[in-house]
């Protein structure tokens, strides 16, 4: 009998997307039907693609139908990937897009983590251009967004993102699924220019270990690929210094308020008093284990205002970075991350007094009459770190005047 | 068909339309045609009624009356977009009469007017002169229309009919507010649509013409942007247009991050190479990425504290903010998109100022408004490596657009094309437009996603942009950035060689020619 499988979706609505059907069978040679919105273009190029995947995959025998919304090249090859897998488990080899060179390369635990956007990931066309609005991370994400039979298809779909698509400087994460499901998609995807794993609903340090030894059976112990739990319910709060400390590889704590209110059996409010303790619990856990805090998502996406004042309430509590989940957002969250110019000038003022009395040989640091200690100091270092970070500062900053 | 030849920018034209002798392009400034302007017969007004009441009982009483014959030209206009009444009824009265090979002369055609192909199937009408999309583009691109349709920009429309191009047998103007006498203006009445520039010309030059309104006033009705004089006949009807439709889908911001993104860019280009200054203007019409630049632009507007001295239009509500915000001096609307556009140049009539094709854009003028615009935003469906643009036609071949004011925005001092580098598969960026309908030494920048390329030749603005925060990148690498993510270079379409339509150039010569689609 001949096994069948399905990949991708195709309908009215469906644009940079394609539905692949393949047929496996005994003889015949491969059988090609090709619908697509753009065949007196690439028509020539699309049957090319799919004969070479085919190879590629050893599949000599098959029918594969294509119907095409104008799919990119990356995103044809996921779809033709995961029909032939779903036909048959057992396919050797891998149909990998060429990567662009130096894209390999890992990730820093110290960067900026303001931002993060997420993507669905079975959705190619958000993601083909995603890159370009200057979020500090983009997850692609394989739980939530994902309905759950397209997750086996958009695991390939991801793949062929992290290695195809530009991210311009923007941290490459993956949002994988809950438990066993989860370490299953890592094996897809790691070795791919996988930067970040976001973990959800992460509960026991156990748990986060599975992941890193799951990373390490594949990358070794020194892997590189870093770890962002996502707490999102209250056992996971209660654990959650745990679960930072749980593997050397996780660098930061994300949170969820959705699943976490729903946990505790109360609303979500725009006050946010339900999740208080919750947060501040969290960016405490993260401080203690030496990784950052970071805040969930602000779902409004036509509240700047809104926005604006969320970022503001988490820069407050201590969280370091915020969720997005449209372009339009990046920008608020950057500017509201930034230090404002009052806190900055103060920060350049307390670190050229330090710098003079080191240069004076003073061992008491004092701004005016005020006596200055040591971590004021370094807080107003990080303060200008993040200025010249978020470009508000230029790097030469110890050369120019004090800007007051 | 007449054989084709090369005109100046390499494309294969006829030098005989529908019959008639026609120029090839010559270069963005090649041609000047001589001689007298064309004009309208001379009339005696002992044959006017002298209380100057020109009402007649129906719309067939005033086309019976205009002594029309088989293959006469009648002129219309698409004020009303896609909520056009008018022009539907006016042919179904062409046919009642018998008439047979007439040409179709409209500003612009609609989806609405998808009826109409019965009377190109069934001999009334012989051909389009206008813009064509939707049913009516695709009976063209098809191959099936009997005589090549001509596609001007609204400049051209206004050129072909003052140097007798195009005769304009009977014109009929919808208009919103009129009176007996014929004196007529869009921005009052249940169909108000704001200016009626687009039938200036026709009131002037036809052999007859007609205003048909819903909102007969007392005379007289002012403003009187139609004047009574020139106008035979005055028809009354239900209803002119449906003024849901009036306001067309194209008049909302877009939504896409993607092309807000280019409307950003476009916008901090326009602020940083410093033609964004105190007493600057610029041209932004309908279209989802140029509103959203009108929105960012203000926005660095307000930061630098800088006014503009004018805002061309097709207006919008956005426009109308920065007018009652005190962003601009004036708006000069060429066409009005929203209702809060009309009712601004209803009210605000000091500094909402209706414009024609023949204040702006006729290449008889002796100098136009377009001309003297800091900076144009424009969309495009094709460009080249050269900065040469396709507006009217597909990838594929098909008409799709009209040219509109485009052609004639082109001549602004900086003109930004403003479009995504690819749309799903299908490059925008290309290495040779489908139809050349606009000559890239006028076309200065193009914003897409991926960033901006200036055109080598405004080697000024490539100074200015050294100051520039947004990625300015040659076109050619681009168009290699789109090529590497679509896998192309595309294979070309297979278009036909049956030309269909000609594409004329702001001065009356083709500069191009549509081939039949294989596709229809």
């Amino acid at each position: 009998m001949n096994s069948i499988g399905r990949a991708g979706r195709h309908g009215a609505d469906v644009r940079s997307d394609c539905h692949v059907t393949c047929e496996l069978r005994e003889t015949g040679g491969i059988d090609l039907e090709v619908q697509s919105k753009v065949d007196w273009m690439f028509g020539r190029h699309l049957r090319e693609q799919a004969r070479s995947v085919l190879a590629t995959l050893g599949v000599a025998h098959a029918r594969l139908e294509i119907r095409d919304a104008g799919a990119l090249p990356w995103t044809l090859s996921a779809r033709m990937e995961a029909a032939v897998r779903a036909a048959d488990p057992t396919v050797q080899g891998e149909a990998l897009p060429v990567s662009a060179a130096g894209w390999e390369e890992g990730t820093t635990r110290g960067r900026l983590r303001r931002s993060r956007l997420y993507l669905p990931g079975n959705e190619p066309k958000f993601m083909i251009n995603a890159g370009l609005y200057g979020a500090d991370g983009l997850i692609l994400d394989l739980e939530d967004s994902v309905a759950p039979e397209h997750k086996f298809a958009a695991r390939y779909l991801v793949r062929n993102a992290l290695r195809c698509l530009e991210f311009h400087g923007g941290e490459r994460m993956v949002r994988i699924n809950q438990g066993q499901l989860g370490l299953e998609d890592l094996d897809c995807l790691l070795g791919h220019n996988l930067h970040v794993v976001l973990v959800p609903k992460a509960e026991t340090a156990e748990q986060i270990a599975a992941v890193d030894d799951r990373i390490a059976s594949r990358l070794g112990k020194n892997h590189g690929v870093l770890l962002m739990p996502i707490i999102e319910s209250a056992k996971g709060a209660w654990f959650a210094y745990d679960i930072a400390m749980a593997a050397k590889s996780v660098v930061a704590l994300a949170i969820g308020l959705e699943d976490y209110t729903a946990d505790l059996g109360t609303q979500r409010t725009a006050e946010g008093t339900e999740s208080l303790w919750m947060r501040g619990a969290v960016v405490n856990a993260a401080r203690a284990a030496g990784v950052a805090p970071i805040d969930t998502v602000f779902s409004d996406v036509g509240d700047t205002e809104g926005l604006r004042k969320s970022v503001k309430e988490a820069k407050a509590l201590g969280f370091d970075g915020k969720g997005c989940i449209h372009p339009r957002q990046i920008q608020v969250i950057h500017d509201a991350f930034a230090p404002t110019e009052q806190e900055l000038e103060r920060a350049l003022k307390i670190v050229k007094a330090f710098e003079e009395a080191q240069a004076k040989g003073l061992a008491a640091v004092s701004l005016g009459t005020k006596m200055i200690d040591p971590p004021v100091v370094k807080r107003a270092l990080q303060t200008i770190d993040l200025a010249v970070a978020c470009k508000v500062l230029g790097p030469g900053w110890k050369d120019m005047e004090a800007v007051v | 068909m007449s054989d084709l030849v090369t005109n100046a920018a390499g494309r294969a034209v006829p030098t005989e339309i529908n019959g008639k002798p026609a120029v090839p392009y010559k270069g963005v400034a090649g041609h000047r045609p001589e001689g007298r302007k064309a004009g309208s017969p001379l009339r005696s007004c002992a044959d006017y009624p002298q209380d100057g009441n020109k009402v007649v009982g129906s719309l067939r009483e005033a086309l019976e009356r205009c002594d029309l014959k088989d293959g006469a030209t009648i002129g219309m206009h698409h004020h009303f977009r896609n909520g056009d009444l008018v022009g539907n009824p006016v042919w179904n009265c062409l046919a009642e009469m018998g008439l047979k090979d007439l040409v179709w002369a409209p500003s612009a055609s609609f989806a609405c007017h998808a009826p109409l192909v019965k009377y190109l199937d069934n001999g009334v009408m012989h051909h389009l002169e206008g813009s064509m999309n939707g049913p009516l583009g695709e009976y063209c691109s098809a191959g099936k229309m009997r005589g090549l349709g001509v596609l001007r920009s609204h400049g051209g429309r206004f050129q072909a009919i003052q140097d007798g191009e195009l005769e304009i047998d009977v014109a009929v103007i919808a208009a919103p507010a009129a009176d007996a006498f014929g004196n007529a203006n869009g921005v009052r009445g249940p169909s108000a649509c704001g200016p009626l520039g687009f039938a200036l010309a026709d009131s002037l030059y036809a052999k007859r013409v007609i205003v048909v309104t819903d909102n007969l006033e007392p005379f007289p009705c002012i403003p009187w942007e139609i004047q009574g004089q020139n106008v035979d006949f005055v028809v009354q009807l239900d209803r002119i247009g449906n003024p849901a439709q009036i306001v067309s889908g194209t008049t909302q911001v877009t939504r896409s991050p993607d092309r807000q993104l280019i409307a950003e860019m476009a916008a901090k280009f326009v602020a940083e190479t410093g033609m964004m200054r105190e007493g600057f203007s610029f041209q932004a019409g309908a279209g989802g990425i140029t509103l959203s630049f009108a929105l960012y632009l203000k926005e660095l507007m307000k930061k630098a504290r800088v006014k503009a001295r004018f805002i061309r239009g097709g207006s919008t509500k956005y426009l109308v903010e920065m007018l009652n915000e005190g962003y601009t001096d004036y708006i000069l609307d060429g066409q009005t998109f929203d209702l809060d556009g009309v009712k601004s140049m209803r009210d605000d009539p000091k500094r909402h100022l209706p414009t024609s094709p023949f204040t702006s854009y006729n290449y008889h003028g002796k100098g136009n408004f377009a001309s003297m615009v800091d900076v144009a935003i424009l969309g495009a469906t094709e460009v080249d490596v050269h900065f040469n643009a396709n507006v009217v036609t597909h990838s594929d071949g098909a008409l799709l657009h009209g040219i509109g004011g485009w052609q004639n925005c082109l001549f602004a001092k900086c003109t930004i094309l403003a479009l995504p580098s690819f749309r799903d598969r299908i490059p925008v960026l290309v290495d040779r437009v489908t139809t050349l309908c606009g000559p890239g030494e006028l076309i200065d920048v193009i914003a897409t996603e991926r960033g901006l390329a200036i055109n080598p030749r405004r080697t000024d603005l490539i100074e200015a942009a050294k100051r520039c925060t947004v990625p300015i990148k040659p076109i050619e690498q681009l168009k290699e950035e789109v090529d590497r993510l679509t896998g192309g270079p595309p294979d070309a379409p297979r278009i036909g060689d049956k030309v269909v339509a000609a594409i004329k150039w702001v001065d009356g010569t083709v500069i191009d020619a549509v081939r039949q689609s294989r596709f229809l």
